[in-house]
């Protein structure tokens, strides 16, 4: 009983000692901005490996998530023979949601794993260590860029991620399925709202953007620096990223979209 | 330097094409294009009940979009609703005896303010009053006061 008592108090305290560490790596990368701006060689290094080589899954996820939002919807709208209102469901469903989620959800799988995994090696193989011998700050070196491109990308990849997914739901609902290509367009048009529906899903993509970064990147800085550390560290990241960004997702939606 | 200006040229499609991505958004998907204000004029009617109707739904003459809602307000004197409308100021010839109705699009669909115009040679100017006016119709009432008429109808067909 004293024990799973030490234990509960323990682990507590670890988790807390943990955000704290968190709270303090985040400012500590948050201060580094100006720094990197005045470098952007480094800032565009990173926004490669981040954002574009994030693009090709981005946009092919979204084409088929698109695809088969067109697909399910045209089934349960014809059902009330609402299948003009096709458009508006996919471009909602996609503008909302699935677009900010889904995209934070691969930026975590794809460039969060990496992120976590590079920071997490430099800091096995004593590179981090490395440069503060050198007098150079390697989170203002190493951290902050990786930041901020994660920042930067994560609203493109999402408003791409949109795009191409309403333009497959259009190739499904009206290249296959007959809904007619002019009320696909006008009832969108008709019915999302630019500052309600896409405004709205720009800062939802920022938030994902922040909170997927921040948690990739503080993982790898904390890791235990061996290679068995770097991988539990790369699945932490995963995990936790996931949930943070579903959970965050319920917390916006019901702040932005609750009263309408 | 080669490389470096590859990966210069990709980052810039990447930030190019995001930007794309968020016009088509804008443009095509939302209603930003029909949302730039145009001149218009503002003119009131008072109904008796407003319905389902809310702002920004849709103010059309003969089946044509003309305008919008811009507010729904109650009167607590007179106890109707006061609805402002903006009238897209091309369309500057309304008769002062116009009849603006609440009509429901389609059974399930949205409402919105239909103008019948009159024959009366005085336009609407900014600011101006429809007098005549036509409630919306509720459906729980309608139907109300159909089972009502054939509960009477049948009462009468017994005696």
């Amino acid at each position: 009983m004293i024990q799973f008592l030490q234990y509960l108090g323990k682990s507590t305290r670890t988790s807390f000692t943990k955000l704290g560490r968190g709270t303090y790596f985040l400012l500590q990368t948050i201060s580094g901005i100006l720094s990197v701006l005045a470098r952007p060689r480094l800032l565009l290094n990173q926004m490669y490996s981040v954002g574009v080589l994030s693009f090709l899954i981005i946009t092919i996820s979204g084409l088929f998530v698109g695809m088969v939002l067109g697909l399910q919807g045209y089934y349960t709208l014809s059902d009330f023979g609402a299948e003009e209102t096709l458009g508006v469901m996919v471009a909602a469903s996609l503008v909302r949601e699935l677009g900010p989620v889904v995209s934070a959800l691969l930026f975590a799988g794809r460039a969060g794993s990496a992120l976590t995994a590079e920071i997490g090696l430099m800091k096995a193989t004593e590179q981090l260590s490395g440069m503060e011998m050198m007098a150079v700050d390697p989170v203002k070196r190493i951290i902050t860029p990786r930041f901020l491109a994660g920042l930067i990308s994560m609203p493109i990849l999402a408003a791409l991620f949109s795009a191409v997914g309403i333009i497959g739901g259009q190739i499904i609902g009206s290249g296959l399925l007959g809904v007619d290509e002019g009320a696909y367009w006008s009832q969108m048009q008709a019915n999302i709202d630019f500052q309600d529906d896409i405004i709205n899903g720009v800062i939802k993509s920022i938030v994902f953007g922040f909170i997927a970064s921040w948690i990739a990147l503080f993982e790898g800085y904390d890791a235990i620096p061996t290679s068995e550390g770097v991988s539990r560290a790369t699945t932490r990241t995963v995990v936790n990223s996931a949930f943070s960004i579903l959970g965050l997702d319920f917390i916006l939606t019901a702040l932005m979209f609750g009263d309408d | 330097m080669q490389h470096t200006n590859t990966q210069d040229t990709l980052v810039g499609l990447f930030v190019a094409s995001g930007i794309v991505g968020l016009f088509f958004l804008a443009l095509q998907v939302s209603n930003l294009s029909s949302f730039v204000e145009e001149d218009s004029y503002t003119i009131t009617a008072r109904f008796e009940n407003s319905g389902g109707l809310k702002p920004k739904s849709p103010v059309s003459a003969a089946g044509v979009k003309i305008g919008k809602v811009r507010s729904i307000s109650f009167d607590s004197k007179t106890y109707e609703s006061v609805v402002q409308m903006s009238i897209n100021s091309q369309y500057n010839t309304i008769p002062d005896d116009t009849t603006a109705s609440v009509f429901t699009a389609g059974l399930l669909g949205e409402q919105y303010v239909n103008l019948e115009p009159g024959g009366s040679d005085v336009f609407l100017q900014n600011d101006g009053k429809i007098e005549i006016t036509q409630s919306a119709i509720i459906l729980e009432k309608a139907i109300g006061q159909f089972l009502f008429k054939s509960a009477e109808d049948s009462a009468e067909e017994k005696k």
